[in-house]
Parts: structure tokens; C-alpha cells; sequence
């Protein structure tokens, strides 16, 4: 008898991948309905996710995250392969180039929330390099710099802060430490 | 403990960079447009918002002028000083590189003119 059900094993990493990238997904549309007065300016409430992922489970997870996110926030906001969707992709991967960095600087000093404006930073930038580069390249952008800087400085701050108390809560309040049960 | 010490400077150098980009985006009259000159007639007045490339002809020869987004330059003179090609780019609303010995004259020119006139 011929096997008709393709079984591709599943390792507990995975699962979690899954879990925690769907959480970002359902942040990143969240956010979409928020209203903002300048494309570009959003709270960035999925990088509070990714932040968590990778201090709790490594640079490797939070990449995995990351990268699904960006794809799936695509595909349900109808935005693949659209400028936009190359913005965001462009900003997560240069957010997680400088967390590969800056998570080597030393925890004693640095805690979430430099982790979070740094990675603020590196989105925005690479956001805006891309869009100066191909999208608009005219002196326009150029103006816009400083308010996106200011609102990569705020969200940032403000998601670092929320990463910092929540990996300060006790675990059991944590619904990440839930095992994932499988039907 | 929410803050580190680290953090605290990672939130200066944030807010640093912030003022910075203000300063540099917002301060001065960042010029919009290029007013080229022959033999001081104006023959071409054009926006900085893409690149463009533009000859001139003078008594010597021909003056090639390039402009970007944002800013304006003598990209080749015949002048033999070749001090308006030495000046670099232009932004800023006022400026203007001067190629004498060519008759040719490139002007930056933003929203609230810099000058009334300028004689040269």
C-alpha cells in the first residue's frame, strides 16, 4: 500500500518558529489598520516579538521569525512582491544585521531597549536608503530624515522598554514557556 | 532594572543623530533649482530633483553641467583655472560657480532667494 500522506518531520523548533512568527504576523497586521501621517512611521510592534526571540532563543530564530513575518505580512496585507513589501524586507534585514552585531555588545551595559533603537535605526535606514535609492531618489526624502529618525528613537525606546519588563515578569506569566500542544 | 548604563548613551547617541539630521535636512535654504547662464542670458532654469546633464557653449568652448538631485556642478570647463569646476557641488540656495574666462555661470536658486541681485 502507497503511502498517500506526506509526512515532513517537525522538530519542536520548528513549531516554536511557527508560534512565535504568527505572533509577529498578527502584530504586524495589527498595526497595519493604526493610521500614520507618513508611510513609513509605524510602531514597529513585530519587533518586539523578534527582540524576544532573540534574546530568549538566539540570533538563527529571531532571523527565521523575521524573514516569515516579512513574508507573511505580504501575503495577508495583498502587499507581496510591491514596493512595500521590498521596504519592509529591506529594513527587517538590515534590523537584523545590526542585532547580529549589537547583541555581542556587553549585556551588563547594554540592555533591550539599545538592542531595540539600534534595530529601530538599522530598519528605518535601510527603509529609507532603498527608497532614496530606487523608489524616490530626490532631495524630498532628504526633509523627511529627521521625523523618521525621531519616530525610530521613540518606537524604539518605547519597544525596548516593553521587551525589558516583559522578559522581567515571572516566567509562569509568559505565555511563550507554554508548551505547544499538538492535535 | 529597565535602563542600563549603556542604554542611557545609546538613547543620547539616538537623539544626537536625531538633532543632527535635523540640522543638516532643515537648517540653511537647501536650493530647488539651477539657473545656467551664457554671456549673461539665462538659458536654462531647471528643478534639482533628478539627474540631468547639460552643455553650454562659450568663447572657449563647451561647459558640461551636471545636476542631481538636490545639487547642482561644473562637471568640465575649458576655463584654464578651472576654478568653478574646483567648487564642487552646489546646494545650498545662493551659491553659484562662476566660469569667467567662459562667459558660463551656474546658480542655486531655493524658495526665498538668498540675494536681490548679484553682480559680477
Amino acid at each position: 500500500m502507497t503511502r498517500l500522506a506526506i509526512e515532513l518531520p517537525v522538530t519542536p523548533d520548528d513549531r516554536r518558529i511557527a508560534r512565535l512568527a504568527a505572533l509577529a504576523i498578527g502584530l504586524t497586521l495589527a498595526e497595519a489598520a493604526i493610521p500614520s501621517p507618513l508611510p513609513g512611521v509605524k510602531p514597529g510592534l513585530a519587533n518586539i516579538v523578534i527582540l524576544l526571540v532573540l534574546l530568549q532563543y538566539g540570533w538563527r530564530t529571531a532571523a527565521w521569525v523575521s524573514g516569515l513575518r516579512v513574508l507573511g505580512g505580504g501575503i495577508l496585507l495583498g502587499s507581496l512582491f510591491a514596493p512595500g513589501f521590498w521596504l519592509s524586507a529591506t529594513g527587517a534585514f538590515v534590523s537584523l544585521a545590526v542585532l547580529a552585531l549589537a547583541r555581542h555588545l556587553p549585556s551588563r551595559h547594554f540592555g533591550p531597549v539599545s538592542l531595540s533603537v539600534l534595530a529601530a535605526f538599522g530598519h528605518i535606514g535601510g527603509q529609507v536608503a532603498l527608497a532614496g535609492l530606487w523608489l524616490l531618489p530626490s532631495a524630498a526624502l532628504l526633509k523627511l530624515l529627521p521625523l523618521f529618525a525621531a519616530a525610530a528613537l521613540i518606537f524604539g525606546a518605547v519597544n525596548g522598554v516593553i521587551v525589558a519588563r516583559v522578559l522581567a515578569a515571572p516566567a509562569s506569566d509568559r505565555r511563550q514557556s507554554v508548551p505547544c500542544t499538538h492535535p | 532594572m529597565l535602563l542600563r548604563a549603556g542604554d542611557l548613551g545609546v538613547l543620547l547617541a539616538g537623539a544626537g543623530l536625531v538633532a543632527a539630521l535635523t540640522v543638516f535636512a532643515w537648517s540653511g535654504d537647501r536650493g530647488d533649482t539651477a539657473v545656467i547662464r551664457a554671456a549673461g542670458q539665462v538659458i536654462q532654469t531647471t528643478a534639482l530633483t533628478h539627474a540631468q546633464r547639460f552643455s553650454v557653449s562659450g568663447p572657449l568652448g563647451a561647459t558640461q553641467i551636471e545636476i542631481e538631485p538636490g545639487r547642482a556642478r561644473i562637471a568640465r570647463d575649458p576655463s584654464p583655472r578651472q576654478l568653478c569646476v574646483k567648487q564642487g557641488w552646489l546646494t545650498q540656495s545662493g551659491q553659484a560657480a562662476l566660469c569667467l574666462p567662459n562667459q558660463v555661470s551656474l546658480e542655486i536658486r531655493g524658495r526665498t532667494p538668498a540675494y536681490d541681485t548679484l553682480g559680477y
